[in-house]
């Protein structure tokens, strides 16, 4: 995991080697004061060598500055490594993102990439930066401190080295008895919000059936399951404090009765001890802040598992060398082709064989679940056949490049995404260097000319996200104009025109037949209007194609075909009276 | 920053109102705990110049002195170390009481709020109020209040105790400590200003990434991935700017703190040894070695202190917002006329109990009706129309003309500005709002289910209703099939979001929660999802099942909704501008014969 995540530290090596050396120097040099701090007392106070106190206080002095210099060096070099680090890894993520087949993305819910591209990266800088700063100076504090206390008295040292572990088991049981507890208490925070959420969505149905105090004892219910287990908690954490307070006490105590003997015994320097009790404080110290290192690493070792993850996928659709870049024509082939989704059974397709001629005006129809949608996919090589071949013009798709194959494949998505900025930044990503004379023509071409220019700024309106000024019928119609403007050799629809009404609808298609003679045309809809006078419609079932042929022909021979048509013209009145 | 003060200044209000005695408790457990703190400091001083020292003249040591002193002071340290227990364990408790108190009060305080409120803020907005605002109150109450009021005493006493050692070195210290305050300011300015930053470019890169996550897929049809790309790097280098500023300037101030800390006791050791070495009797060596250890304890809380006073300043922002909410004006009810469902009737409550009840009929009448949405032109211009009881009246539109708008004023969602509206002849803002609703069901386009059983979720509006009645409203509805073709039937758990269901199925389950209600008057949103056919079938079925026997309001979508609807009301920029039958309004060749194309 590690291994993965390093890769991504590139240019900023040189100041994440940096940090490290000169934390380690700075905790040298820290643990160096209070030896020296004793010098003074013992070899210049006690005899009074006022010539001793200035030149060893002078050294001492230019020791704290260095170490100042050198800390507040650290913490700067490791912020800049740990920034860099971080950004170099966000744009690895959003990189690799850029790589994912739909496959890969159907994996990976939207929301949980958005997180791991901000909120588990964050968490990774933290950590990073905690790495190469404070996990390197606690434990290297620690064992200076531990070296100097030997250096200045062997049994203090050895009475350090009897505490440390007292202190490390207490604090053990805090963490582990503690985390258990804190994962609990996320799980509860998963609920609680899942109850506000639910209520504010909801919030007309609850207002409607009157329900507002059944939702507050559920809200009241699971606010109350929170406090409980992060009291408890809470209570073992605070256990902290009083514990580091108890270990200190207990040594000075000690301390203090071994010192007397020791310097009684003239084994010992007033001055020494003074520094002892400066060392077994920097000892606990350090102590605490590595328990609270762990923890704290260990919240951030799921964030980058979760990062890890998203850098390990091999993206599953790759163009092979020495690509094609031109496609010739707008035939279609499909051979013995079947396709499932990962990790599900049923065979979306099995073994189908079709043939769309260039030009052709194609209507896909069928029942929810029965692949409309999974069948044109494979065209623009939006997933990979299992097995058999998909060719376009002749060729296997595979044998394209992923942007010649596209841009000739032209797809309108079910759902109609538009991005902020104006309609003319969104039209143009059919084609960068559209003029304003190309995006009117691809509008009439949609009849989304008419509503574009009755909006105030024309083309120049900002999309909203929240698409309030624009309807769901003009957002359709924008798309269809967006992927015209690619000029492509197939055009599919993907139930692109089910917001749009009728009479419009035809109207596109009327433009599609008159300008677009040579483009195969495929449209997935519901309703039977829409294909009646196409070249070619497919009747899909689950697991593949029912049948194929004109309206005519499957009114014939087809039943469910008959039946839909039928109950549809009901549906709209059945007689066209006016 | 006088906000800041006040909204701190009501978070202590409440925290004293509520837990005056515990707090009293803390309070004194603090003091004791930084007290017995600086006795340790003292007592080196004690053990040196009064212990240690003599013994080491003395011929024959006698040690029982000392180990008394030692006790002495074990007990001072120990008390020390409970109160530290008491008083951090009284905060974790009393932290977690607010938090769930702070949290139940906000839910409550929403339930009472207009659906204005909820359609001008932002889901997360409000969802992290619940969680990381009252997180970081939870935090301000269980840590940084209690070690602000411990670092503050241990200054106080340590300076008192410094004051009482030596009052030349407590100069020298004050010096060092004015000087550290200097460059805690500055650093925590900078950082504080790229940190604001930070936040800024983060919540910015994060709806750029939102945005394009959305739109991969439309990113790869049209192999735009480079473009964007592009366009995220930039995003990306302002944030990590902004990143290593904020964190290279706080993080120094923890090296920086120390390093002072270092000074100053370098400072003092030498000072204090000069005038020790030149005037014996003014410093003694216990002095300095007490004054080391004050030093420490000293120059830490200063640290302390503006760590937590950042986090303070932090914590008032959250705890701002959650006020704001608690303030909210609550939705007004002046009703009290009273609705009440017995057995399968509804009827008119009199205020005067011995008088007897009316049958609700379901007439609906609007005389004048206006209303602006806030901050908007959009909203209704002198509606009048009358729903007879039984009536089927069908709204029809464009996106936006005001059919939900005139619907939201029915169950009063939205209060009128002006004129009537009339329910079997009562005035709609006399009647207590909840009755109103639960008489005038509504099924909304949108289908939200809540978390747990069908069961529970169909009998939302009757918690109480048995199995039968359950159902009698899925087959209503037409879901009793699918319902019963589930594992777990009934029982079959459900999230909220529904995802184990198609959206046919969670609008038949919608219709089914509407049937148990049975209401005199009912709202429908008829849906435009391309569910596929035979699906839409079930669920006209169970709408049409639905609208039998009751005033109907029908936003329409479907032409045979129409052409069965009593009256159709035409609907344009929030006025009615065609009302009539279908076969009235052909004939008229306006805007409703327009629409009618496009609907066939």
């Amino acid at each position: 995991m590690l291994h993965t995540l390093l890769k991504s530290v590139r240019e900023y090596r040189l100041q994440t080697i940096i940090s490290p050396l000169i934390v380690v120097s700075e905790s040298a040099i820290e643990t160096l004061i209070p030896f020296l701090m004793a010098a003074i007392i013992d070899q210049g106070i006690r005899p009074g060598h006022l010539s001793v106190v200035i030149r060893v206080g002078v050294l001492l002095l230019l020791m704290s500055l260095l170490s100042l210099t050198l800390g507040a060096s650290a913490s700067w070099f490791s912020s800049q490594a740990a920034a860099g680090f971080a950004k170099n890894l966000r744009h690895d993520i959003f990189s690799k993102i850029q790589t994912f087949s739909f496959q890969n993305l159907d994996h990976f819910a939207t929301s949980s990439l958005v997180t791991r591209l901000t909120t588990d990266i964050t968490n990774i800088q933290t950590a990073y930066q905690m790495l190469i700063r404070v996990a390197v100076r606690a434990p290297s504090m620690l064992l200076f401190s531990i070296i100097m206390a030997f250096l200045v008295s062997r049994q203090a040292g050895w009475l350090f080295v009897c505490v440390v572990p007292v202190l490390a088991i207490g604090l053990f049981f805090i963490v582990k008895k503690s985390r258990p507890l804190f994962r609990q208490v996320f799980r509860q925070y998963d609920k609680l919000n899942r109850v506000v959420r639910e209520n504010l969505r909801g919030i007309r149905v609850v207002k409607t059936y009157g329900q507002q105090g059944a939702e507050i004892s559920k809200f009241r219910q699971s606010a109350k399951e929170i406090a409980q287990v992060f009291a408890k908690a809470q209570r073992i954490v605070a256990l902290n404090m009083p514990l580091m307070q108890f270990v200190i006490s207990t040594t000075m105590l000690i301390l203090s009765w071994l010192g007397a003997k020791l310097i009684v015994g003239k084994a010992l320097e007033i001055g020494q001890f003074v520094s002892l009790f400066t060392y077994s404080i920097s000892i606990l110290y350090s102590l605490n802040m590595l328990a609270m290192i762990f923890s704290q690493l260990s919240v951030s070792q799921a964030s980058a598992e979760r990062a890890v993850e998203v850098l390990e996928t091999a993206p599953d659709i790759v163009a092979v060398a020495n690509a094609e870049t031109e496609v010739p024509d707008g035939n279609i082939d499909f051979e013995h082709v079947s396709f499932s989704y990962p990790g599900t059974d049923d065979d979306q397709l099995s073994d189908v064989n079709l043939h769309i001629n260039s030009g052709a005006v194609v209507g896909i129809i069928g029942e929810t679940g029965t692949s409309k949608t999974t069948l044109v996919s494979l065209i623009p090589r939006l997933y990979d056949a299992a097995s058999g071949v998909v060719r376009v013009g002749g060729k296997n798709v595979r044998q394209y490049a992923l942007k010649t194959l596209r841009d000739q494949v032209a797809m309108v998505l079910q759902n109609t995404i538009l991005f902020s900025g104006t309609i003319r930044e969104n039209l143009k990503w059919g084609n960068p260097t559209a003029t304003d004379e190309q995006l009117n023509h691809v509008l009439e071409q949609a009849q989304a000319k008419s509503f574009v220019d009755g909006l105030p700024d024309g083309l120049d309106t900002q999309i909203e996200q929240t698409g309030q000024n624009v309807s769901g019928g003009q957002r359709q119609r924008l798309t269809i104009a967006r992927a015209l403007l690619k000029q492509p050799k197939i055009l599919i629809l993907d139930n692109a025109t089910s917001a749009t009404d009728t009479q419009t609808e035809a109207r596109i298609r009327q433009a599609f037949k008159r300008e677009l003679p040579n483009v195969t045309k495929l449209m997935i809809t519901q309703r039977v209007a829409s294909i009646i006078d196409a070249d070619q419609i497919i009747i899909m079932k689950r697991g593949g194609i029912e049948a194929v042929g004109t309206h005519a022909e499957l009114m014939a021979s087809n039943q469910w075909y008959r039946q839909l048509y039928q109950a549809q013209q009901k549906q709209t009145g059945g007689d066209h009276h006016e | 920053m006088n906000k800041r003060r006040r909204t701190l200044w009501r978070l202590l209000k409440l925290l004293v109102r509520d837990y005056k005695g515990w707090l009293t408790i803390s309070l004194i457990a603090i003091i004791l705990s930084a007290l017995s703190g600086v006795a340790g400091s003292l007592f080196i001083q004690q053990l040196i110049d009064h212990y240690i020292m003599p013994l080491t003249r003395a011929a024959n040591p006698d040690f029982r002195s000392l180990l008394f002193a030692i006790g002495v002071m074990a007990l001072i340290f120990y008390a020390g170390v409970i109160a530290t227990v008491i008083y951090s364990q009284i905060m974790a408790v009393i932290g977690q009481r607010i938090q769930e108190a702070i949290r139940d009060q906000m839910f409550e305080k929403m339930q009472t709020l207009s659906l204005r409120y909820f359609d001008q803020n932002d889901y997360g907005n409000v969802m992290s109020r619940y969680t990381n605002d009252v997180d970081t109150l939870m935090q301000l109450i269980t840590q940084s209040f209690p070690q602000f009021v411990v670092a503050l005493f241990n200054v106080t006493f340590a300076l008192a105790a410094m004051l009482l050692l030596s009052p030349v070195l407590t100069v020298v210290s004050l010096v060092i400590f004015a000087t550290s305050i200097v460059i805690v300011r500055w650093l925590t300015h900078h950082s504080a200003k790229y940190f604001r930053a930070q936040q800024a470019s983060l919540g910015q890169l994060d709806a750029f990434v939102e945005e394009m996550l959305n739109g991969e897929r439309v990113i790869k049809v049209f192999s735009h991935e480079k473009q964007v790309q592009a366009e995220f790097e930039t995003y990306n280098e302002t944030l990590r700017n902004d990143a290593r500023y904020a964190n290279g300037f706080a993080t120094m101030l923890f090296p920086i703190m120390g390093n002072m800390g270092n000074l100053l006791y370098v400072l003092i050791a030498v000072l204090g040894g000069g005038l020790a070495i030149m005037h014996p009797t003014l410093i003694t060596l216990g002095t300095i070695a007490a004054f080391l250890q004050l030093s420490r304890s000293f120059s830490q809380p200063i640290a302390q202190i503006s760590q937590q006073l950042n986090s303070i300043v932090q914590a008032m922002a959250g705890a701002g917002r959650i006020f704001q909410l608690l303030d909210e004006t609550p939705e007004d009810d002046q009703g009290t006329t009273t609705l009440v469902k017995e057995g399968e009737s509804w009827f008119w409550q009199p205020a005067d109990a011995s008088r007897p009840r009316v049958p609700v009929k379901g007439h609906i009448q609007f005389t004048h009706v206006n209303f602006t949405y806030p901050q908007s032109h959009a909203g209704l211009h002198d509606l009048n129309f009358d729903a007879q009881a039984g009536a089927k009246i069908a709204l029809v539109g464009e996106t936006g003309a005001g059919k939900t708008t005139t619907t939201n004023m029915l169950n009063r969602f939205y209060d009128i500005d002006s004129g009537q509206i009339m329910y079997d002849g009562v005035d709609i803002s006399t009647i207590k709002k909840a009755d109103l609703r639960r008489a005038l069901a509504i099924v909304l386009q949108d289908t939200h289910l809540f978390t747990g059983t069908i069961r529970d979720n169909i009998r939302y509006g009757i918690p109480e209703a048995d199995d039968s009645a359950v159902i009698a409203a899925a087959q209503l509805a037409r879901a009793d099939v699918f319902i019963k073709d589930l594992p777990a039937g009934y029982d079959t758990e459900i999230s909220g979001d529904g995802e184990e269901l198609s959206s046919g199925q969670r609008q038949m389950l919608a219709i089914a929660r509407a049937a148990i209600v049975d209401p005199p008057v009912m709202i429908l949103d008829e849906a435009t999802s391309n569910i596929d056919t035979r699906t839409e079938r079930l669920v006209q079925a169970g709408m049409d099942n639905l609208m039998a026997n009751r005033t109907t309001f029908v936003i329409a979508h479907r032409l045979s909704t129409v052409f069965n609807a009593d009256l159709i009301l035409v609907i344009d920029n929030g006025r009615i501008i065609e009302r009539g039958t279908h076969e009235e309004l052909l004939k008229l060749h306006g805007r409703y014969y327009e629409l009618y194309q496009g609907l066939a």
